[in-house]
């Protein structure tokens, strides 16, 4: 899973089928310390995230189906499964 | 997924009968301000797109599932979706 924060909200009218009914949210991956980490990627939301939450997102297949709970829907790959509260973790070290 | 624009068309003759019909579109990916992230690539279309189009794609054995000419085929990037809006916060 990847760690990230909801930058934009995406709106889509033509789409493929499978994404018919589904929020779409650009998340930021970000490192273990909270900066901004590799490039923005696009996630099908599946727990009512927004602009500005820090959230756990799946880049894989099987679970991004799961997670929104359409087993059907095979050409979604990426999905917000969770909204994070905290991280604990040791200081950073130079 | 990503976002992206659409930037060319590829044409293409001879080419595997899993992508007859299908245009294949050159995309650049962008980030949320819009700005340029990454290499141009080549997509398949599923939704009618066209030049200056505002998309996302799908990558990798996803991509392969969207193609309409069958699920099992080649293929590790489609159009899935023209995007209306990005409500992205301010630049910094």
């Amino acid at each position: 899973m990847i760690v990230g924060r909801v930058v934009a909200n995406v709106v889509s009218t033509e789409k493929h089928r499978h994404y018919v009914g589904h929020k779409l949210l650009m998340v930021q991956p970000l490192d273990a310390y909270g900066q901004p980490k590799g490039r923005a990627l696009l996630a099908v939301d599946g727990v009512q995230a927004g602009i500005g939450d820090r959230v756990l997102v799946v880049d894989e297949g099987g679970s991004a189906r799961s997670v929104i709970g359409d087993e059907g829907a095979v050409t979604i790959r990426t999905a917000i499964c969770g909204i994070i509260d905290r991280i604990d973790i040791e200081e950073q070290h130079e | 997924m990503k976002l992206g624009k659409i930037v060319g068309r590829v044409v293409s003759t001879k080419k595997l009968p899993c992508y007859d019909g299908l245009t294949l579109l050159l995309v650049q990916p962008l980030d949320q301000y819009k700005k340029e992230a990454g290499p141009v690539l080549v997509a398949f279309d599923t939704v009618k797109a066209g030049e200056g189009d505002l998309v996302f794609f799908e990558s990798g054995k996803e991509a392969a599932q969207a193609n309409p000419n069958g699920w099992f085929n080649p293929g590790d990037a489609a159009i899935i979706g023209i995007v209306d809006a990005v409500n992205a916060e301010e630049a910094p």
